[in-house]
């Protein structure tokens, strides 16, 4: 097997592992708009290092980071929690994103970005983005109980002495990070489909929140090894084939009875 | 309000000192003046509207008064017990799982044989009915240790003979902990007995005191009506003697209660 071959399966899997946790808390406190937001932005901060010939990695990382601060802000002042206000900024940051890119001329290739461009993962990818999925991974791992707490409840948790503001910027911070690597992967089309499917299938078949993220990660690990092994047989997109199997599982786990 | 002599020589709990609330422009509370000290329970009643839960958040803090002071012992444990907790049903969580997020083996053991709900170990936390999730909470709450219990309408979803038993237990719970205990009601009636200070509220505080004394105050009346002041005097006597979760009379009862209680 060719170098780029398993560079892409170590990344996509420790993307798939690490969305699995964070995936849980996405279906939970229901911030599925949230990722497509983040991930459409990531997508402005492609735009923005093109025009401002910095790292691409790097502006992305700070474009997502920049707007998690920004919708934490705006719904801590606002109370921005509303379908509508969050579908606005998620499809506007998609749409300038767009537009920016292809102000720049045919210097971009855009279709990587909008659905993966998982094989041209270089050692140096591979390296930082499982450092950075292992420090997500360690954080939500660290964090466990006082992230749950505040799903559970956040004026319960806030009650008890639980940090809620704080535990909830965590939470989109790793978020923001996440979106932003996991870019390379699915593709900004498709992120949320892998922050979300696998956690939803999971849910289906657990009874306990450990069991619904640790489920999430192992069923998004499954979907990557399917979909990439259908990307390579039928040279198909690795992004939606990753995200096809997902769909593929939580449909399988529709013939159990739920838990 | 009047100190009780007991703990004057301790800290307050909670102090609230001319505390003004607004919501977009809506005046919600008015001059609230409260102490709550150790081992006292301060019951506040008032009709639908009247700011009862935004004075429990006031006092624990998810809201800040727009106008004055709220100030908590430091580090006050707080142990809250809100009016309703809905919980996604896409987050798989059991009673157990749920409790034990919030203390070791032995307070959860404690806790769930204090308030008998073992049985429900196993029931997912969104299936449980309104006076089961009530216990429930209340076990959470006691897991901590509380310096302060918070109850907001505890008695919601329980019957009658459930909530004497619920204050009841509440009462005994206060004595064991030597907790303050904040809660609110619209049942005078039912909570006077475990009742050492009563706040008539209605934006304003319209009278506090004693729940004797406030059952005759005229402004209680006024809100309430008469019927509800002569309900009281059928209820009051009627705490000799306590039913367990099933109903069944306890037999410590504290009183030589003769009455047939049914």
């Amino acid at each position: 097997m060719p170098d780029f071959l398993i560079y892409a399966i170590i990344v996509a899997l420790a993307i798939a592992i690490v969305a699995g946790p964070l995936g849980a808390f996405v279906v939970w406190q229901r911030l599925s708009y949230f990722g497509d937001t983040l991930a459409h932005g990531a997508l402005l901060g492609v735009a923005v290092g093109v025009f401002a010939k910095i790292n691409i990695t790097f502006a992305v990382v700070a474009c997502c980071l920049l707007l998690a601060a920004l919708l934490f802000i705006l719904q801590k002042k606002t109370g921005l929690g509303d379908d509508a206000m969050l579908g606005l900024l998620s499809h506007s940051a998609l749409a300038a994103g767009l537009v920016s890119i292809s102000l720049m001329g045919t210097s971009v290739d855009l279709f990587a970005f909008l659905f993966g461009d998982l094989l041209t993962t270089t050692l140096g990818d591979l390296l930082l983005i499982t450092g950075v999925c292992l420090c997500v991974l360690t954080l939500i791992i660290v964090f466990w109980r006082k992230l749950l707490l505040c799903v559970i409840d956040a004026n319960l948790a806030k009650v008890e002495g639980i940090p809620v503001a704080l535990m909830r910027a965590l939470l989109l911070f790793a978020m923001a990070l996440v979106v932003a690597f996991a870019m390379r992967v699915v593709g900004v089309l498709l992120i949320t489909a892998l922050l979300v499917i696998p956690a939803t299938a999971s849910r289906r078949l657990s009874q306990s929140p450990e069991a619904m993220a640790i489920g999430a990660a192992i069923i998004g690990c499954l979907a990557t090894g399917f979909g990439l092994i259908a990307s390579y047989i039928y040279n198909t997109p690795a992004g939606p084939s990753i995200a096809l199997s997902a769909t593929g599982l939580f449909a399988l786990t529709l013939l159990i009875k739920q838990k | 309000m009047s100190q009780m002599t007991s703990s004057a020589a301790e800290l307050p709990l909670i102090e609230i000192k001319e505390a003004y609330l607004d919501f977009a422009g809506n005046r919600v509370l008015n001059n609230i003046n409260l102490t709550l000290n150790p081992n006292e329970i301060v019951t506040v009643i008032g009709p639908n509207g009247a700011g009862k839960s935004s004075l429990v958040k006031l006092a624990v803090g998810l809201q800040t008064p727009s106008q004055g002071s709220v100030k908590r012992k430091t580090k006050l444990r707080i142990g809250y017990m809100p009016q309703k907790l809905i919980i996604d049903q896409q987050l798989p969580l059991n009673t157990q799982r749920f409790l034990s997020l919030c203390g070791n083996k032995a307070a959860l053991e404690n806790a769930v044989a204090r308030l008998d709900i073992h049985c429900l170990l196993k029931t997912p936390i969104q299936k449980l009915s309104g006076g089961e999730m009530q216990r429930v909470l209340l076990a959470r709450a006691l897991m901590g240790k509380p310096e302060l219990l918070v109850l907001d309408e505890p008695a919601q979803g329980v019957d009658v003979i459930g909530q004497a038993e619920l204050y009841h237990l509440i009462g005994q719970l206060r004595k064991e902990l030597g907790c303050g205990v904040l809660m609110v009601s619209h049942d005078l009636h039912i909570v006077m007995a475990q009742t050492d200070q009563v706040l008539c509220l209605n934006k304003h505080i319209c009278c506090h005191g004693a729940p004797e004394s406030v059952s005759k105050h005229p402004e209680y009346l006024q809100l309430f009506g008469k019927k509800a002041a002569a309900d009281i005097a059928i209820y009051t006597h009627n705490h000799d003697h306590q039913h367990d979760m099933h109903g069944d009379v306890i037999g410590d009862s504290h009183h030589n209660c003769q009455h047939d209680h049914t």
